[in-house]
């Protein structure tokens, strides 16, 4: 258990200097060093969670010589390493699906420079999961947008060249805001450690003194966040930025790079400014009436657009509503929720991602619906994959996505004011919204063909086993990578039990 | 209030150059202006930093050996935050100006909407 301590800090400081190697290494070397680095992550992390799921305590790790309140601190829970855990995965699995486009996209010669990018955005994502410092999340909150805009701009081309210039510009904005929230909570409480912070800011509270500045902070920390996870209406960056880059850029930043920045407010909320002060505060209604316009617009626009990848982007920003649905109830139970649809989104919508690139690939590398006729028959992998995710968003049993409307259901309807009513009513409507488009796009794929020569590659491989097997000669890491992400979203849907207690347990030692 | 404002000078200075930064970076269609913006708005945020860790008459906490009296030095907190800043800021527009290279070689403009607007025009073209 001891050296398990070690894990934390082990995981932001590996990938840092594997990505430093990487600077001198080949394309093949640094591929082989990232997916190594991931893997011996990913068991540390899973052996953490398992140590606490057996009993073991929460614990902070003392960064430096000195404690607190001065020094900088890491902390793990149960609720850390299984996030830890779950971005190591998604992680490896759209890094193995998108492999082929990488190839492609980003030319030989420079795939060791996306690999640095990769490593150094999983840092800081493992950071901000793990820290317990105020300014060192912002540091990492910086590595984290600079490095997602290296993995847009990787695929040289005028549309990431301007998406990555406008999602800089918005994430500019947003951390500027965050930061000027950290000095303002600097000088209201003199501490930036997060324990010491809710310790002062419920004293300040219960003196009365300082109101006015505490609940600007708050709302700070609100909007500068919103505006990097994309909350409506600060979401108009996301579709450019997710929709142009390579398949397993684009998989990671909607399943992961957004999720970071949630599970990042959800720590400041509830462990930083305290659950005493959150719970009930107008800046929660906000983000849930926020969120609940997101569920529906983002639908809605997803709706009309006739772009495989601009579709899917709506449709996170549908479920980063759901997420922040679930945060603005302000329950514990409704947290639970949040972060239930946290990992069930970054599972299928990374699947999604990965398997759009592969239908894109069977229609000569265009991702506009016309050209899309049909392609499902032409990548049966990819065509499984977006029947699983279609039945996991719109919610049917046995798929994640039924896990996350059931808890996110029971949370709302635990609320028992206009609350409820607003978010029952804003996820049925969702629901129906997202059951059209993705059905429309399933009755696409996998309806006639565009063309008659497509008409007959088809034709020639009509026997699924010669499909297969030119899959497997050519990129066997593609149907594992699908594969795997379609048995994550079953097992989830499946044994929810697991998931919802792992989260559940972490909550109850999060304070 | 008058004298809020004076006993609280950096702060407020800060705050405004703050809004002046955030809107330029914001609302400015020119690249350059929102590079310099966003330096105005980091720079804004140094100066607040800094105003909150100076003590009058105070100085550098440079320490020496034996006991020593803490209300003759400045808080180095602030000062550490405002160094690691300036290093995260510098590296930020970095990027932002060699992006900036890449998309006026692109596009030709270093207007913002104009280059939306070209986007869109090729857009339009590749599916017709």
């Amino acid at each position: 258990m001891s050296l398990l301590y070690n894990v934390p800090a082990f995981s932001i400081l590996l990938p840092m200097l594997a990505g430093v190697i990487c600077l001198v290494l080949p394309a093949r070397a640094s591929r082989r060093l990232t997916n190594a680095v991931i893997i011996v992550l990913a068991l540390l992390s899973f052996l953490l969670l398992n140590s606490f799921l057996d009993g073991a305590p929460t614990f902070t790790y003392r960064m430096g010589h000195y404690g607190a309140p001065v020094g900088n601190e890491i902390r793990a829970g149960e609720l850390e390493s299984a996030m830890a855990m779950m971005f190591l995965v998604v992680m490896m699995l759209s890094l193995m699906g998108g492999r082929n486009h990488l190839r492609s996209d980003i030319g030989r010669s420079k795939v060791n420079l996306y690999y640095i990018s990769v490593l150094f955005l999983l840092s800081s994502m493992l950071a901000l999961t793990y820290t317990n410092d105020l300014f060192t999340a912002y540091v990492f909150v910086e590595i984290n947008t600079v490095t997602a805009c290296g993995i847009i701009i990787s695929k040289e081309d005028g549309y990431t060249l301007a998406a990555s210039m406008r999602y800089l510009i918005m994430s500019l904005l947003g951390s500027g805001l965050f930061l000027i929230g950290i000095c303002l909570v600097y000088g209201l409480t003199g501490h930036l450690l997060m324990p010491n912070i809710q310790e002062a800011v419920n004293q300040l509270v219960r003196n009365g003194h300082f109101q006015a500045p505490l609940q600007v902070t708050i709302a700070l920390f609100a909007v500068g966040l919103a505006l990097k996870s994309a909350l409506w209406p600060f979401h108009s960056w996301l579709p450019d930025a997710h929709s142009s880059a390579s398949a397993a850029s684009s998989a990671i930043l909607s399943g992961l790079v957004l999720k970071s920045f949630i599970f990042l407010m959800i720590k400041i909320f509830f462990r930083t400014v305290g659950p005493d002060v959150m719970t009930g505060h107008a800046i929660l209604n906000l983000l849930l009436v926020f969120g609940i316009l997101g569920m529906l617009l983002g639908s809605v626009n997803a709706l009309f657009e006739k772009d495989i990848k601009r579709m899917l982007a709506f449709s996170s920003v549908s479920q980063i509503g759901y997420i922040f649905c679930g945060i603005g109830l302000g329950t514990i139970a409704g947290v639970s929720a949040a972060l239930v649809q946290v990992v069930v989104h970054a599972v299928t919508k990374a699947m999604l991602f990965i398997a759009a690139g592969g239908l894109m690939d069977a229609s000569d590398g265009r991702k506009d619906f016309n050209a899309l006729q049909g392609s499902g028959k032409r990548d049966v992998v990819a065509g499984a994959a977006f029947v699983v995710g279609t039945m996991s968003m719109i919610g049917l049993p046995f798929f994640a996505g039924f896990i996350t409307k059931l808890t996110l259901v029971t949370a709302a309807a635990g609320a028992h004011d206009w609350r409820a009513y607003l978010s029952l009513t804003a996820i049925v409507l969702s629901t129906i919204l997202t059951a059209i488009y993705y059905i429309r796009i399933l009755s696409l794929i996998f309806g006639k063909n565009g063309s008659e020569e497509q008409d007959g590659e088809v034709r020639s491989r009509r026997f699924l086993s010669a499909h297969f097997r030119r899959h497997l000669s050519m990129d066997t890491e593609y149907i594992l990578a699908i594969l795997a992400f379609i048995g994550i979203n079953l097992w989830i849907g499946l044994r929810s039990d697991v998931l919802v207690d792992i989260i559940n347990v972490g909550l109850s030692s999060f304070q | 209030m008058n004298n809020y404002i004076v006993t609280n000078l950096p702060e407020v200075a800060a705050i405004i150059l703050f809004g002046i930064g955030f809107s330029n970076l914001l609302l400015a269609r020119n690249l350059i202006k929102k590079i310099i913006g966003l330096n105005i708005m980091d720079t804004a945020i140094y100066l607040f930093l800094a105003a909150k860790g100076y003590v009058d008459n105070a100085v550098a906490p440079i320490v020496p050996p034996g006991a020593v009296d803490p209300d003759l030095y400045v808080n180095p907190v602030p000062s550490g935050l405002v160094l690691t800043g300036i290093v995260v800021s510098v590296s930020v527009t970095a990027v932002l100006l060699a992006l900036t290279v890449r998309l006026y070689e692109e596009f030709n403009t270093l207007d913002i909407d104009e280059i939306v607007h070209q986007l869109r025009v090729k857009d339009k073209e590749a599916i017709r």
